[in-house]
């Protein structure tokens, strides 16, 4: 899906090598500050790298329109957005942001059940706990059914019990969907739980690429 | 213009006991004030007075070339002030855009204004071209400055929430709307509550001017609600130009947000 080749970005990130499978789980460790949210926001091409190259399905990613790119590999940020309205409005807007087709709140219901949120959709969002933000911002890049999730930390403002939970529905989604994951924690023991590849980052360090659990 | 009462000298003089008063409340209160009144006094005088000259000379020698002139001064001053108005570092391309957008508003709506609606002739003529120039390029250098402040402000307290839009596919443009809707929104509203008070709280002071130099209150409110509309029109105008060219330049051609922190 991506190879990166000897890509840098300022002084804050440099990767010799590293693969990232279709189809694969990949988690991203690293000590804060390392360099794991450069990475991805470097795949999502928020930002671009000064050297190298990135392949996305064997093309290069500066060749890539950028907006088909990030609908395609949308990246949760580590403090999830959440937008004035309610919980139906912050569901549904990354698919209007990326003009996919609306849909019923059937749907909308799976998602939240999905994600351990018993709540109704018209409820406002600015009541909701951290916790509870971050799974509706969860629960909206899952409706969006992109190929790639880049996911940020996607259960830091989670207790352990929910994070199980939620890290562990993430990967079903992945792998029954035949989509790719990349996802960056600070749990080697969510990483060892849970991924087909783990790659550590270390700060100054070119980053290698070793072979999970 | 008969009925008309020249102001004599002594007269002039005798308005300026105001200022006197206030200087002396000030002493009073001992509010450091004095000088910065002074100077206000001093150069509302002086530059009114060397105005009326310009004008003078300007109505009595009519070529198109002087009254360009005068409409590019405007134009520069009034570009030149948003710059300095705005508390905020501005980035080139921004300043391109304030400037663009102010002289494609202004000179559209002039152009419409004085040639469509009223059918000044000949079409130089500074009696009404450098007036009505004026309170134009004024307004719209009001709103221009208040949209350029929302938008630099929101641009860079929403800069999260637009950069996680962006993560999701959104356009640059869906991404800022928020923002570009609230700069648009604050440029225009004081035009827009002028137009509510016209003539309950307040007489404009062009109308008051007129009525006091004797021409019919009718002809003077027809001219006032004529330029009301015009102005308005050119806010509008030039905070759409400025909001809608603007906002592109937080972004560069990969659509990504380049803010600097
Ligand atoms: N645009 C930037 N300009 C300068 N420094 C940055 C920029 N983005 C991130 N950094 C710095 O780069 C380092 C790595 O950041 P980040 O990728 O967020 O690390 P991590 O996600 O591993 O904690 C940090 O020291 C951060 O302050
Ligand atoms: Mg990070």
């Amino acid at each position: 899906m991506f190879e990166i080749h000897d890509v840098a970005y300022k002084d804050i990130l440099h990767v010799k090598h590293l693969t990232i499978k279709k189809g694969n789980v990949t988690s991203i460790v690293g000590q804060s500050g390392s360099g794991k949210t450069t990475l991805l926001r470097l795949l999502n091409r928020i930002i671009s790298y000064d050297q190298g190259e990135i392949l996305f399905h064997g093309q290069p990613l500066h060749r890539v329109d950028p907006i088909a790119l990030r609908r395609q590999v949308v990246m949760l940020p580590q403090n999830p957005a959440i937008y004035n309205g309610n919980i139906r409005d912050n569901l549904l807007i990354g698919l209007k942001f990326s003009e996919k087709p609306m849909v019923a709140d059937d749907s909308l219901y799976k998602i939240l059940k999905l994600m351990k949120l018993k709540k109704e959709l018209k409820e406002n969002t600015d009541k909701l706990s951290g916790g509870e933000k971050q799974r509706v911002a969860l629960g909206r890049i899952l409706l969006m059914e992109p190929e790639v999730l880049l996911l940020d930390e996607p259960s830091s403002a989670l207790d352990e019990s929910t994070e199980q939970l939620i890290i562990e529905v993430l990967v079903q989604y992945t792998k029954s969907n035949g989509k790719t994951m990349v996802m960056v924690t600070h749990s080697k023991k969510i990483a060892g739980q849970f991924s087909d590849e783990i790659v550590e980052i270390i700060k100054d360090q070119p980053v290698n690429q070793r072979e999970g659990v | 213009m008969d009925g008309v009462i020249e102001l004599q000298l002594w007269q002039m003089a005798a308005a300026y006991v105001f200022v006197v008063l206030l200087l002396f409340i000030v002493k009073v209160k001992g509010i450091s004030r004095e000088k910065e009144i002074l100077i206000a006094s001093v150069r509302m005088t002086v530059q009114l007075v060397l105005v009326g000259y310009v004008l003078v000379y300007l109505f009595n020698h009519m070529h198109p070339l002087s009254t360009i002139i005068v409409i590019a001064i405007m134009e520069a001053f009034a570009i030149h002030n948003i710059f300095k108005r705005v508390k905020k570092p501005l980035s080139k391309p921004l300043k391109k855009m304030i400037a663009v957008s102010m002289l494609l508003g202004t000179l559209t709506c002039l152009t419409y204004f004085l040639f469509v609606v009223i059918r000044i002739s000949p079409w130089y003529d500074p009696r009404y071209f450098i007036p009505i120039a004026g309170m134009i390029i004024g307004n719209s250098m009001t709103g221009v400055s208040l949209g350029v402040s929302r938008l630099v402000d929101g641009m860079h307290a929403e800069k999260h929430l637009i950069e996680s839009s962006l993560m999701l596919g959104a356009t640059p443009k869906i991404a800022a709307k928020g923002v570009v809707d609230n700069a648009f929104d604050a440029a225009i509203l004081p035009t827009i509550n002028t137009m509510v008070g016209m003539g309950i709280v307040f007489l404009p002071g062009m109308m008051t001017g007129q009525i006091l130099s004797g021409i019919s209150p009718i002809t003077a409110i027809e001219y006032q609600i004529a330029i009301m509309l015009g102005i308005l029109g050119s806010v509008a105008l030039t905070v759409i130009f400025f909001v809608q060219l603007g906002f592109k330049t937080f972004f560069n051609e990969e659509n990504q947000l380049i803010i600097e922190d």
